[in-house]
């Protein structure tokens, strides 16, 4: 076979985007979507495309409407330079994933791919944050979805069905989301203990009381762990004081943490994996955080996650391939029915499993008919996503 | 009290020429025979009491919440369970005959609005709650279940589920999944998209497949935020898992009065820039101050220009740091009174005057239109203007009900007699070409259903509704799933253009195993 020469395109307009789409549909060729690259190894492994779309030529903020709090953001733009520009209006966008390095993480890295941080336990994900979306199609067109107000029913929910979709169904041009206010202040209270029971225990008394928690994570390393509590807004200092007492009903160990930037940046630094290692993403049950813990304790491995929501990144240590596709293997059988993927994987690992697990056969079929209306010559960043497609 | 329309034999008409439209691409038309070997399977799955033929049976379905359009469906069938919709579902498929699902038949936008010789699927019969998990804030109900009555379940537990639309004593879980149901509290807490964690989903070929579950971030599209929202078209829910959320421990409301929505508007900016995200904050002009008052009696002064529900909730120590803020706001914004519930009774009172407004209307006119618009809040000032002389120009008066936090207005078009239906109609169209040109939605909860399929081109160019057709082509490629809705015009889908192309991955043994 001959080695496709990698042709790379820097388009300045959904239009533009749109344009090679549909030429490489034409073409029978594949089309890879670039942001900031720091998420280039998730999904499965798929052959080198033959023409490389970077968003790097979309990276505006289109629109800030304070007074709305609503903000359209392009593909290209970081997503670490847009929170500059709402923080200056003491808002923020209500997703906080880790950025990798550079802080380079895109917007449409981001929703592409629903990665969350901490603050998805009050806000939700990018699904229940993204209110519009401006969409590149392989047909050569470009069509919008939602609107950018926050409450709207028109029309189907293009949106959420882009996000997340690794870019499969054709490219995010840009998207309109909600902000929210920046709180004014933040505390945050941790509970540490060696018993997996106890943490899942302190987290379930918090996830279920009436205080408004703004990040409810949890942490597991080397036989002992934490829970991680955080508050925000003008009463943020009482709240995370009557935290320490939930947490101290619960037989947990609490103290409260004024300065609390460093161990919440550590909790979202932890999703992703290092050189020659990789992280397991876990879809649990808030009840089931125990097992989790245990789990990740007997594959000598560390894990951070959301408590409530029951997510779960467990990185796994460096190890050899065929030593990761073990671990990769136990940690499914033990955590079944549980969805596990495997991200930031070494190539010889996402070539050794199917990185997003086995998939119900009803609903591939149906994903697969979305995918062949969307995209029937295949040209949308082929081969990454659940099933191959 | 919504009018009946003058034109209904043309919207019985339209609905009857795009089902014609429709199955062009599909089976064709059932003759009557095929049909009543439909209904005889439909008794067999169903049982013969739960299949409705008799007219006078088949009346009660002939609307939903919108009485203007009324289509009398073939047969009605209300199912025990999912496995009787699957069946039911897929004898329709067998039949090529189209069906919609109904739920409590409240909604407002022609959703439910039966098709002529299709089947109407009711399931006010499934309405068991089938699972309450407290330890993982989970609950799995059928979609007949009210949406009040999920809250109730998990009461004791002090949890709740949080979307509250206005009709919540009647309406059901199911039609809340198909149109996104908001409520007043969901500036805060958000619709039911961002509850619905799990939907057991049968497809218009009578295939079950489950979407999302009781776990969050499950790999794959994200065909459950597709789902929900897509107003019946993609398929029937027939199992639905929402997420349940700790009771708030403190609830404060209060009512301000301001000479005018102008500066009721000011305040709400004011409120919502200094970072507080009240529970509800709802306004009603003057008009819906003084139809109210008369209804309930509540104490509004009637010559207020505009009055604010404001509803702060949470926990205790957030709430009341936040209560000072919000008086003071009010009062810097012209409030001339600001009234504190006391207690549950008075709180009870605030609401009952906020929610009265709508039926109170018809002390003012005989018949009005409700209206559901959405505006970026901070063109509430001008938009509110704008509908202000609309309604001078029309000689209709207009009253203003709405959820002002995200900007969901519900302009009430009063008028008198049938004679000025069509001119209401008009203005209330009006309206909303106000709010899409303000950068808004046609609508913001009521859905596009029936009634507002034509307003779809204003907010959506080609590119975007073939996109649209291109989702619901890939779940109900014949068309049969609640045609003649949410698009406004009929069309085909055809077949996939072009092969798909097997990705290598796909070869080389992934897709085996499918």
């Amino acid at each position: 076979m001959a080695i496709q020469s990698l042709r790379r395109e820097v388009p300045a307009s959904g239009e533009e985007a749109a344009a090679t789409l549909e030429e490489a549909a034409a073409a029978e060729a594949a089309v890879g979507f670039a942001g900031g690259g720091t998420k280039a190894t998730w999904g499965n492994a798929a052959p080198e495309p033959g023409v490389e779309l970077s968003t790097e030529g979309l990276d505006r903020l289109l629109e800030h409407n304070e007074g709305d709090f609503t903000a359209i953001l392009q593909a290209g733009l970081p997503l670490a330079e847009a929170q500059r520009a709402f923080a200056a209006a003491d808002q923020m966008l209500a997703l906080d994933p880790p950025l990798g390095e550079d802080e380079a993480a895109t917007v449409g890295g981001v929703f592409a791919t629903a990665d969350s941080g901490p603050l998805r336990h009050r806000y939700g994900a990018p699904r229940d944050l993204i209110v519009g979306a401006t969409l590149a199609l392989a047909d050569g067109s470009v069509a919008h979805a939602g609107g950018k107000v926050i409450k709207n029913v028109a029309g189907y929910d293009l949106a959420k069905l882009f996000t997340g979709a690794f870019g499969t169904l054709g490219l995010i041009v840009d998207v309109s989301v909600r902000l929210h206010p920046a709180p004014e202040a933040r505390a945050t209270t941790i509970a540490s203990a060696e018993d997996a029971d106890a943490l899942g225990r302190a987290a379930a008394a918090l996830a279920h009381s009436p205080l408004e928690t703004e990040s409810l994570d949890v942490r597991w390393s080397a036989g002992s762990g934490a829970v991680l509590a955080r508050y925000g807004g003008a009463a943020a200092q009482d709240q995370a004081r009557a935290a320490l007492d939930v947490m101290g009903e619960a037989g947990a160990d609490a103290e409260l943490v004024e300065d609390d930037d460093a161990p919440w940046g550590e909790q979202r630094t932890r999703q992703r994996a290092g050189e020659g290692a990789a992280v397991v993403k876990v879809s649990g049950l808030q009840a089931r955080l125990p097992d989790v813990l245990r789990a990740t304790e007997r594959a000598g491995a560390s894990m951070v996650g959301r408590a409530a929501h029951g997510v779960s990144w467990i990185a796994l240590p460096a190890a050899e391939p065929d030593e990761l596709v073990d671990a990769v293997a136990k940690l499914r059988a033990e955590l079944d029915p549980f969805p596990c993927v495997v991200l930031d994987a070494p190539d010889a690992l996402r070539r050794a499993v199917d990185v997003f697990g086995e998939d119900d056969p009803a609903r591939l079929a149906l994903s697969r008919r979305l995918k062949e209306r969307f995209d029937p010559a295949g040209a949308c960043n082929p081969g990454r996503f659940v099933g191959g497609i | 009290m919504s009018r009946v329309a003058g034109d209904q034999d043309a919207a019985l008409v339209g609905a009857g020429q795009e089902r014609g439209g429709e199955q062009e691409g599909g089976p064709p038309k059932a003759s009557p025979e095929e049909m009543e070997r439909l209904v005889e399977r439909l008794r067999t799955i169903a049982g013969a009491e739960h299949v409705y033929t008799h007219p006078d049976q088949l009346r009660t379905y002939e609307s939903d919440g919108l009485l203007q359009y009324k289509v009398t469906p073939g047969a009605v069938v209300l199912p025990g369970s999912g496995e009787e919709v699957r069946a039911i579902v897929r004898a329709c498929f067998e039949a090529g005959v189209p069906w919609v699902a109904r739920g409590a038949g409240s909604g407002l936008s022609g959703g439910a609005l039966p098709v002529e010789d299709g089947i109407l699927i009711a399931v006010s019969r499934m309405r068991r709650v089938l699972e309450v998990d407290i330890p993982n804030q989970r609950m799995v109900v059928e979609p007949g279940v009210t949406n009040v009555e999920v809250s109730q379940a998990v009461a004791a537990d002090a949890h709740f589920y949080p979307p509250d639309p206005s009709s919540q004593i009647v309406c059901s879980i199911g039609g809340n999944v198909a149109e996104n149901s908001g409520g007043a509290h969901c500036f805060k807490y958000g619709f039911t998209t961002n509850y619905v964690t799990g939907l057991e989903v049968v497809l218009s070929d009578g295939e079950v497949v489950q979407l999302g579950g009781p776990e969050v971030d499950r790999p794959g599209y994200d065909l459950l935020g597709a789902f929900v929202g897509s107003e019946g078209t993609l398929g029937i829910a027939t199992k639905i898992t929402v997420r349940i959320t700790p009771s708030p421990e403190a609830v404060k409301t209060m009512v301000a009065f301001f000479d005018s929505t102008g500066d009721a508007g000011a305040a709400v900016s004011e409120i919502v820039s200094a970072g507080v995200v009240p529970g509800a904050i709802e306004m009603m002009d003057q008009l819906a101050i003084k139809a109210s008052e008369a209804a309930t009696g509540a104490g509004f002064p009637e010559d207020a220009g505009a009055a604010l529900v404001i509803e702060l909730d949470g926990s205790k120590a957030e709430c009341e740091a936040r209560f000072e803020d919000v008086v003071e706001k009010c009062e810097a914004s012209g409030a001339n009174e600001i009234r504190i519930a006391r207690d549950e009774a008075e709180r009870q009172t605030f609401w009952k005057a906020r929610k009265a407004a709508f039926a109170a209307m018809g002390r003012i006119a005989s018949n009005y239109y409700v209206q559901d618009g959405v505006i970026p809040r901070t063109k509430l000032p001008e938009v509110l203007k704008q509908i202000a002389e609309l309604g001078e120009e029309y000689g209709m008066q207009v009253a203003n009900v709405f959820h002002a936090g995200d900007g969901n207005l519900h302009p009430l078009v009063c008028y008198h007699g049938d004679d000025e239906a069509e001119r209401a109609e008009e203005l209330s169209g009006k309206i909303l070409q106000a709010c899409v040109d303000a950068g808004g939605s046609i609508t913001g909860e009521h859905g596009v259903g029936f009634d507002k399929k034509r307003y779809m081109p204003r907010m959506f160019a080609e590119p975007d509704l073939a996109a649209f057709q291109k989702l619901r082509c890939a779940f109900d490629p014949g068309g049969l799933a609640n045609p003649g809705k949410v698009m406004p015009t009929p069309r085909l889908c055809g077949e996939v253009p072009g092969p798909y192309r097997q990705h290598p991955l796909e070869r080389a043994g992934l897709a085996d195993r499918f």
